[in-house]
């Protein structure tokens, strides 16, 4: 037997023009990504800004004025469906959080063999149309469709109980849309907790519950995080469930932005109107980020 | 709230009595009946899936037997949880909360068991000093190297001054020459503290490195429990005897016997004398000899008239540094394996080569008998 063989040898410009092709990869790599945000995402930005400090009519046409008329008014005029956009979403995060935290839970530490098909159930959803799943939900909670009459029949309700239209319905809708994007990031927090950790902490005298509220929860918290801002961001700006579920009392600021945009031709409010609930979510995002930092820091 | 920490009733920190643990249809513990002593290095040294790590998880309260008794200091703790157990683990995988610093880390406990502020500072600088890592107090887990882990592991555990430390193989992530150290290291500081160790490995040296006493388990059971030097020098049964360092074992029969020796006639009628006691009685046994205590000699070599002896022709050399090894055909066909020291080779300048004629020799004394199974259940101390 000869030692190892040598690494193979390729001819002296190889290495460099392969290195530097290696130190070009990651630009080669966030290209494509970075082209689209481009094209699809900044763009598209700009021009929404133009247009929310342009003033005019479809009919006549927009001039770019710089003014900042349409902010005045997003901001006086809706404050309703601001308010209902941030109860609603609020809720419906929250709700998404309860049912999905024992969800991610169960599957991540008693899923065993079952995990993969859990996990496949948690999706199965997706298979269908956002829509048809809307609109079924509103055959559901129809004055007699099968869950308020099963409920009257139980007499846990009125005869004259109503769901569809109210914030209820609204909130339902949007809990249960956006449940998976809970459950998935907080299952694959979960997933990562090595279990002897949970076990150490009970060793050091902490009980099932002090080692859920000490360990638990604190890996789970990138989780957490990811589950909370995928669900509430989307559901701030919702606006099918409102329209199939709700009623004009339970407008959200999507469903203006939308006939906005789509019914009344008002370009510049219905821009400002983005705009500012754009800012709205990064404000929020970033409190709460500096929020559920802090406290991982500190334990 | 965990117990507080009690006078000790007894000299015996841990007892389990006929503890037996089922894992679908096979026993993982099978009857295991056990005393350990206060203040004591104890190993429960066997292959793995032999029951060992479970026994431990049984004591620290992470599985619960299916039957026995588990007693800590006196008192039955065998539904207790974990967490009200005066007992701590180190974790094979050290276990660190990644989320909290070393010093949080090390005061885990103290803090569960709302211990005054200006104590638990005082204690964890005490114990980081302890296990030579003073000044890591504020560094995450993932900032300090995995022999740091697993010290730090160790001052989690040891700051709670409990009755018995666990430790379940902490030092197998470690590199050989890391793990030589912390072998050491782990002896000062079970002196140092007088805590009860109940150390669980896999790996003989280290047990007999450290150990006062060591169990030998197979299959949920003991082979043999004893000081490392009774299991080495005279291993009862087969698997001991192999799993315990290198063992030249030979099947015979008793044939009469001599003073205090029994004669055993081995198949191809060579006789070898064992110490009578040993024998008990049976009259097909085996008998074995470690390699070290068996010399090597040339045809026309005296051999004291005492000693057993062995003919054979020598199938392999292997230089290892500080010895060399031989293996050795018997004239029956049996492989014997002998080290000799190299000293040796100064003194009669020369080596044995392959093919070479030689002869086997070592003292009656040397021999032991062993047994292919293990003892019946329960039948420890």
């Amino acid at each position: 037997m000869t030692g190892p063989s040598p690494p193979l040898r390729r001819g002296r410009t190889g290495p460099s023009v392969r290195q530097r092709v290696g130190k070009a990869t990651p630009y080669l790599l966030l290209a494509p990504g970075i082209l689209w945000l481009m094209v699809f995402f900044i763009l598209p930005s700009v021009q929404m800004f133009l247009t929310s400090v342009s003033t005019g009519s479809l009919d006549n046409g927009f001039k770019l004025t710089w003014s900042g008329a349409a902010y005045v008014t997003s901001l006086t005029k809706f404050g309703p469906q601001f308010e209902n956009s941030l109860i609603y979403g609020g809720t419906a995060t929250l709700l998404t959080f309860v049912i999905g935290f024992p969800v991610a839970y169960t599957i991540a530490f008693r899923g065993g063999r079952w995990k993969n098909f859990l996990l496949f159930m948690v999706i199965a959803p997706f298979f269908t149309s956002f829509l048809i799943r809307t609109i079924s939900w509103k055959v559901l909670l129809l004055d007699d469709g099968p869950v308020l009459s099963f409920l009257r029949a139980l007499h846990v309700l009125p005869a004259d109980a109503s769901v569809i239209g109210t914030p209820i319905a609204v909130i339902a809708g949007i809990t249960y849309n956006f449940l998976p994007f809970m459950i998935l990031p907080l299952y694959v927090a979960l997933e990562k907790i090595d279990p002897s950790l949970i076990e150490a902490a009970n060793d050091l005298y902490a009980s099932r519950w002090g080692a859920f509220r000490r360990v638990t929860i604190p890996l789970a918290l990138p989780g957490i995080f990811a589950g909370t801002i995928l669900t509430f961001i989307p559901a701030l700006g919702d606006y099918v469930n409102a329209i199939l579920l709700g009623s004009p009392q339970t407008q959200m600021i999507g469903n203006v932005i939308q006939s906005r945009f789509l019914l009344l031709g008002d370009y510049p409010v219905a821009a400002a109107l983005s705009f500012i609930l754009m800012a709205a979510i990064l404000v929020a995002v970033s409190i709460y980020a500096r929020a559920l930092g802090t406290e991982q820091l500190t334990g | 709230m965990p117990q507080e920490f009690v006078e000790p009733v007894s000299e015996i920190d841990v007892r389990l009595v006929d503890v037996v643990k089922r894992f679908g249809d096979s026993n993982a513990v099978d009857h295991i009946s056990l005393d350990v002593k206060d203040g004591e290095f104890f190993s429960l040294l066997g292959p793995s899936g032999c029951g060992k790590t479970t026994t431990l998880r049984m004591i620290g309260g992470f599985e619960q037997p299916t039957s026995g008794l588990i007693e800590l200091q006196g008192q039955d703790v065998t539904w207790l949880p974990s967490y009200k157990r005066n007992v701590n683990t180190v974790f094979q995988s050290y276990a660190l909360f990644p989320h909290l610093t070393i010093e949080e880390n090390v005061a885990f406990g103290l803090r569960r068991k709302k211990v005054k502020d200006a104590e638990v500072k005082s204690r964890v600088t005490d114990m980081l000093k302890l296990v030579e890592l003073p000044g890591f107090e504020r560094r995450k887990p993932n900032q300090i190297s995995g022999g740091q882990a697993q010290r730090v592991a160790l001052a989690r555990a040891l700051i709670n001054r409990p009755a018995v430390l666990l430790l379940d193989e902490p030092l197998g992530a470690l590199d050989l020459k890391l793990r030589k150290q912390m072998q050491v290291e782990l002896k000062r500081i079970q002196r140092e503290v007088g805590i009860t160790f109940l150390y669980v490995t896999h790996d003989q040296e280290e047990a007999m490195t450290m150990s006062d006493r060591i169990a030998v388990m197979n299959n949920g059971q003991y082979e043999q429990l004893g000081d490392p030097e009774s299991l080495y020098e005279r291993p009862q049964t087969r698997f001991v005897a192999s799993f315990l360092g290198v063992s030249n074992l030979l099947a015979g029969t008793v044939d009469g016997s001599a003073d205090s020796f029994a004669l055993i006639k081995l198949a191809d009628d060579t006789r070898l004398r064992v110490p009578a006691g040993l024998v008990d009685g049976n009259t097909q046994i085996e008998v074995g000899i470690r390699p070290e205590k068996v010399r090597m000699n040339r045809a026309d070599d005296p051999i004291p008239a005492a000693a057993n002896q062995l003919e054979g022709v020598v199938s392999d050399v292997s230089y290892l540094g500080v010895s060399t090894q031989y293996i050795v055909a018997s004239r029956g066909g049996i492989p014997m394996t002998v080290y000799e020291q190299n000293v040796e080779r100064t003194n009669h300048g020369s080596l044995y080569h392959q093919g070479d004629q030689v002869r086997l020799s070592w003292l009656p004394e040397h021999t032991f008998v062993v047994r292919g199974s293990a003892p019946a259940a329960g039948s420890v101390e």
